[in-house]
This record gives C-alpha cells, sequence and structure tokens, in this order.
C-alpha cells in the first residue's frame, strides 16, 4: 500500500505539514477559519518530533499488523483489507483510549472519539491524490510511496 | 556604544490572517519572530530583519509582508538613510563594512539597451518546434585550419581537448565554503542532467560529488585550496580564477566558523582556520606567470583537459584577454561588475570594475582584430539574468555563459545581499546543518533543470524569430543587435548599430 514516509535528513521542522492537516480535517477546510474560528477547534493527526537540527514528521504507519485494532474494544478500529488503512469509525468508537494507548507510535490523537491520520481518503476520494501533509511538505521530506519502494 | 543606525526594513503582519503556527519564528535564523505567549500574538524584531523573504514565502497564510522602513531620509539627496546607516555602522564597529551578492546600485545595465533583430518576409523566421535548432556549444581551443584524411575520413590535424555542452549556458564558480554542500549537489546534479558544466569554485571537490566529475570544472584559484593530482584529474575543465567580477583586484576571506569537518577535508585546511585567498596568486605576475601554470595544470593532467582563465571584467580586460589566449590559455571566463560574491567589502562591489557588455565586445574584438579569437572559447558572466541577455551576449561574441545568481534565485535566493553573516535562511550561503538541511538536492536540481530548459526553448524561439538555426550562426553576430539609449562612444564600444539604423 501507499504510505507517507518522512526523509529526516531534509525536515526542517517548518510544520507546515500540521497546518495542513489541520484544515484538511476541519469542518470549513479554510485555514483561517480552522485555527481561528472552529470550535472545537480540529486536530492535526501529523505531529513533527524533534528541533530545528532534527527532526521528522510522524503519523499513522498504518501497521500490517496494527496493535490499536488488536485493542480496540468495540471494534471500531478495523484495517480495511482492500487498501491496507486503518480508520476509526466515529460513531461506534466510544472513547476509551485504549487505541491511543497501544499504539507504539502515539500516532492516535485522544479526544471525545479518537482521531488518526486517514491518508486523507475523504480529502482524495480514495483517489491516489496526495496527503494534504505531503502536498504542503516545501522540502520533500514526506513522501507518498508504495511500501515495498521504501 | 550607542547603536546610530535604523531599521532597514519593518515586518507587517495581518493579525486577521496570523493564525499563530510559528511557521516563521522556526524559519529565521536571524530571531526576527518571536511567539510571545501572554500576548497570544507573534512579534517581530524588525531591527534584525535582512529582508531574505523566507517567512514570507513560507507563511501559510500570507500574512506578512515586508517593507521597507518608511523613515524618511533627512532633505538631502547626498545623505541618505543608507550613507548615514554605513558610516554608522562603521564608526560603532571601525571595520570594512562586507555584503553579499553583486553590486546592487542604479547604473546602468547595457543588456536592457539592446534589442534584438526578428526576420520579416525577406528571410523567413523559422520555427524551433518543427525545425531542428542547434543549441550545442564546443568549448576550447579550435585549430585555425583543419587537414583531412580523406581516405580514412579522419581529421589529421591534432586537436586540442574540446568539450561539448548541450546549452550554451553553464553554472558558475561557488565553492563549498561559500555555498552548502547541498547547493553544489543541486547544481552537479542539474548538469549532469542537462549536459553542461558547474564548477566548483576555489573550494576543492568534496567526495561526494567525484561521481560527477564529467560535468565538473574545478577551479584553481590563489589559495589553492584543495587542489592536487586528483583533483584536477576529477574535472572535466580546468579554471583558473584570476578574479570575479564583484571584487576585482582582492582576494577572499572565508571566516573560521564556516570551515567545520567537511569544508576542512575538501579545502585541505585545518578546521576552524580562516581560508585566505591571497589577492594576487603569488606565483603570477605576468602573462609568461600565467603560461606557466596553465602549462603546469596541462601538464599535471596529461594535456587532456582544457584550462580556463577567469577574470574579472576591468577597464583594459581586452589587452589581458590577449594575453591570456597567448599564454594557452583554451577557455577565457570574464566576470562583469554585476558578477555575485559571498562576501566583499561593500566600497570594492559598488564601485570596482566595468560592465561585463562592454567588455566582451572589447575583448571579442580584441581577439578577432589579432587573429586568436578561434584559438580560445569566451564564457561571459555577471550578470546573465534570463535568455534574452544570454542571445545577446552570444551576439556580442561569447561562445556560452556562466549564471550564478540566477541559478541560486532558482534554489530560493532573494538576494537578501546577506550571504557574508552565514546564516541564510535558504541553505545557500551557509554552514550550519539546520539551514542547509533546507536545500534538498533532489527538489533543487529539478528546479535549475525546469529553469534551463525554459531558456533554451526562448533561446530558440529568439534564434528562429532572427532565422537562424545555430547559436554558431549568432555568435558575434552583431547585426542582429541595436542598441536604444546609448551614445555613440558606446555603441562603438559595443560594435552595434543604433536602433533605426
Amino acid at each position: 500500500m501507499k504510505r507517507v514516509y518522512n526523509n529526516r535528513k531534509f525536515c526542517m521542522d517548518c510544520k507546515l505539514c500540521e497546518v495542513a492537516c489541520k484544515t484538511a480535517h476541519s469542518k470549513s477546510g479554510n485555514i483561517v477559519k480552522a485555527y481561528k474560528f472552529e470550535d472545537p477547534s480540529p486536530i492535526a493527526r501529523i505531529r513533527v518530533e524533534g528541533n530545528l537540527d532534527d527532526s521528522m514528521a510522524i503519523q499513522c504507519r498504518h501497521c500490517d499488523d496494527p496493535d490499536c485494532v488488536k485493542a480496540c474494544i468495540t471494534h471500531s478500529m478495523t484495517k480495511d483489507p482492500v487498501t491496507g488503512i486503518v480508520s476509526v469509525d466515529q460513531n461506534r468508537c466510544i472513547g476509551c483510549l485504549t487505541c491511543v494507548a497501544a499504539c507504539p507510535f502515539g500516532c492516535i490523537k485522544p479526544a471525545d472519539v479518537v482521531l488518526k491520520c486517514d491518508l486523507c481518503t475523504a480529502r482524495s476520494n480514495g483517489e491516489d491524490g496526495m496527503p494534504a501533509c505531503v502536498e504542503a511538505c516545501p522540502n520533500l521530506a514526506l513522501v507518498f510511496v508504495d511500501s515495498e519502494v521504501e | 556604544m550607542m547603536d546610530l543606525t535604523i531599521p532597514k526594513y519593518k515586518v507587517l503582519r495581518d493579525d486577521g490572517d496570523c493564525i499563530r503556527c510559528g511557521v516563521c519564528v522556526r524559519q529565521c535564523s536571524y530571531g526576527v519572530h518571536e511567539m510571545d505567549e501572554d500576548l497570544n500574538k507573534v512579534i517581530a524584531h524588525s531591527k534584525e530583519c535582512v529582508n531574505c523573504q523566507r517567512c514570507v514565502v513560507m507563511c501559510p497564510t500570507d500574512a506578512l509582508t515586508i517593507i521597507r522602513n518608511p523613515q524618511s531620509d533627512p532633505e538631502s539627496v547626498v545623505y541618505n538613510n543608507e550613507v548615514i546607516s554605513d558610516i554608522a555602522k562603521q564608526c560603532q564597529t571601525g571595520g570594512v563594512l562586507l555584503a553579499g551578492s553583486g553590486n546592487p546600485k542604479p547604473y546602468p545595465i547595457i543588456w536592457d539597451h539592446m534589442l534584438l533583430n526578428a526576420s520579416q518576409v525577406t528571410n523567413p523566421s523559422i520555427d524551433p518546434l518543427r525545425e531542428p535548432m542547434e543549441t550545442r556549444v564546443i568549448l576550447g581551443g579550435k585549430p585555425g585550419n583543419i587537414k583531412i584524411d580523406e581516405a580514412n575520413h579522419a581529421i589529421k590535424t591534432p586537436m586540442k581537448p574540446l568539450r561539448t555542452i548541450k546549452l550554451p549556458i553553464m553554472f558558475s564558480a561557488m565553492s563549498f565554503g561559500a555555498v552548502s554542500l547541498n547547493v553544489q549537489k543541486s547544481l552537479a546534479m542539474a548538469a549532469e542532467e542537462l549536459g553542461t558544466f558547474w564548477n566548483t569554485g576555489e573550494g576543492g571537490l568534496h567526495k561526494d560529488l567525484v561521481k560527477y566529475k564529467d560535468n565538473t570544472i574545478v577551479q584553481v584559484a590563489s589559495g589553492r585550496f584543495g587542489v592536487d593530482t586528483e583533483y584536477l584529474n576529477n574535472g572535466s575543465i580546468i579554471e583558473i580564477k584570476i578574479g570575479q567580477g564583484a571584487k576585482p583586484g582582492i582576494g577572499g576571506h572565508l571566516p573560521g566558523e564556516k570551515i567545520n569537518a567537511e569544508v576542512s577535508i575538501t579545502r585541505m585546511i585545518p578546521e576552524g582556520t580562516d581560508a585566505i585567498s591571497p589577492a594576487p596568486h603569488h606565483d603570477i605576475y605576468s602573462i609568461e606567470d600565467l603560461r606557466q601554470l596553465i602549462y603546469s595544470l596541462k601538464e599535471a593532467t596529461n594535456y587532456t583537459k582544457p584550462v580556463a582563465v577567469k577574470i574579472a571584467a576591468v577597464h583594459n580586460c581586452a589587452a589581458i584577454a590577449s594575453g591570456i589566449a597567448r599564454a594557452g590559455a583554451d577557455i577565457i571566463a570574464v566576470d562583469g561588475f554585476r558578477g555575485g560574491t559571498g562576501a566583499a567589502p561593500i566600497a570594492i562591489r559598488n564601485n570596482v570594475g566595468i560592465p561585463i557588455e562592454y567588455a566582451l565586445a572589447a575583448i571579442d574584438n580584441r581577439l578577432h582584430q589579432e587573429g586568436l579569437r578561434s584559438s580560445v572559447s569566451l564564457i561571459a558572466s555577471g550578470p546573465i539574468r534570463n535568455s534574452a541577455d544570454v542571445v545577446k551576449a552570444i551576439a556580442l561574441g561569447a561562445d556560452a555563459v556562466y549564471i550564478g545568481t540566477a541559478a541560486l534565485v532558482a534554489i530560493g535566493c532573494h538576494l537578501c545581499q546577506s550571504c557574508n553573516t552565514g546564516k541564510c535562511n535558504w541553505g545557500i550561503a551557509t554552514q550550519r546543518p539546520d539551514l542547509v538541511k533546507r536545500l534538498n538536492p533532489e527538489l533543487m536540481s529539478e528546479r535549475l533543470v525546469n529553469l534551463m530548459h525554459g531558456w533554451s526553448h526562448e533561446i530558440q524561439e529568439m534564434l528562429g524569430g532572427m532565422g537562424i538555426n545555430s547559436l554558431d550562426s549568432l555568435r558575434g553576430n552583431r547585426l542582429m543587435l541595436r542598441g536604444i539609449g546609448l551614445n555613440d562612444r558606446e555603441l562603438n564600444i559595443l560594435g552595434i548599430k543604433a536602433a533605426g539604423e
């Protein structure tokens, strides 16, 4: 499957990926409204770890054998057998946060119901469109490629 | 001591658009932007701003604008704020004022006083999309005549080493140390893809770049940094640097802070020591001495590589170029007074040298008069800003051009002229690892390739418009140029007619 990979060598800690993610997952889809007016404020699913000297962006790895799916007590976290995308059914999630604890990458965001990277499937209608974070990265430090290539 | 300078720029932030994401804060190496948690605002220290525009470009909501500080100048055209600020800085430090980039002063740009010709009716123009168009250039000394072995279809005349470039544009010398390794990687990758050359500058050749040797010009300058036989043989052309347009007559000084482990190994000097290039080559005090160095380099590389000599455009450059041709050089590069630099004394950068257009015309004339023109190739630079400058340079007599600043602009440079600070936010003129990594060579080489493809198309269109299908037919073809807004003397030097003639 196609995943988002980071290139630590060229990540410069600008965090534009976070800005793009937050905007892409906002109600309005407008950057200023997403940041300043929407309530609750949308949450970025990607985060940049590190500092100016050494940083990298990380989001859900869409693991082959995801711990979060195994940990989910309501079966709302599932891995699509065709696309490989791990997603959470917002209507079933009860916000117990077991998945948050189980994720080895710390990539599930706690909220009333948990939030996580959906590879911008809603945005790209499931096509091979670039996720917002990859599109926003000014230095090719995020790429969207087939896992096998990596 | 009280600081008498006033902020040169003012950073304006549209608070309605600012989302407090902090990109500007993290991207500015000059510490202009600061997140004030108490005010829940990003504030700006405008005095630190050098107008590199990194924050303006990176701001995701376009909330930032940098303007020149509207502070009124004194009621004097003689002592304006810039003059006062220079004096203020100098009386506080006692030092030489330094700046990067090229001469920014409002001297005339002669390229913009020349117009190109086009065909109408009597000879048809050519459509480069439908007909072949030759943009290839062969660099090096060509024989005066050729003897051919007709039976074997071979050339009997011994040929000097020649190099072919697919388009008449090369990347000019920018040393590792002055620019970051990622800049050189970008240039080298682009040069390889484009079939042209990049130039190491005087800072040696980093081991990661040896694989681009077929597209590399290795430079030998007065400091002789990084020069040994291996280095010479790792280049396809060897260039002796006598001078550069931004600072004719003076040497270079790369401060110790920029000499990190990598630069130190590549330059073959101890880490942290200043890299000082003397003003002259101390073994070259005459054309005869230059000949010795040219032939030493040829000897060291077994006469397999063309040797170029680069000089700054100065008052008597035509006579000097004649001497260089007689000294055995295969290529002469001339850098005009608008050429760029990583650091130069402002007094020199702004006041020394002459425009490349005049120098080029004068040198081409002189070499023709003395029957030397075919023995050398002529490269012009400083400034070549666009494809029209390239075409005009070739019509004035150049074989090819070097671009430096234009290439840097393609990879992010915004001409803030602060290269000498070592804090380049674009990752170009810096060795700070957190800044250098802002340049991804994969992306940047693509930008350079795109730019060159764009120029190449435009050059072909302009050639086609003139009814010419090869650069060779344009070279020195000054009838294709007409001057506008130039006086008789200037037209005479350029060897062109006035528009309407």
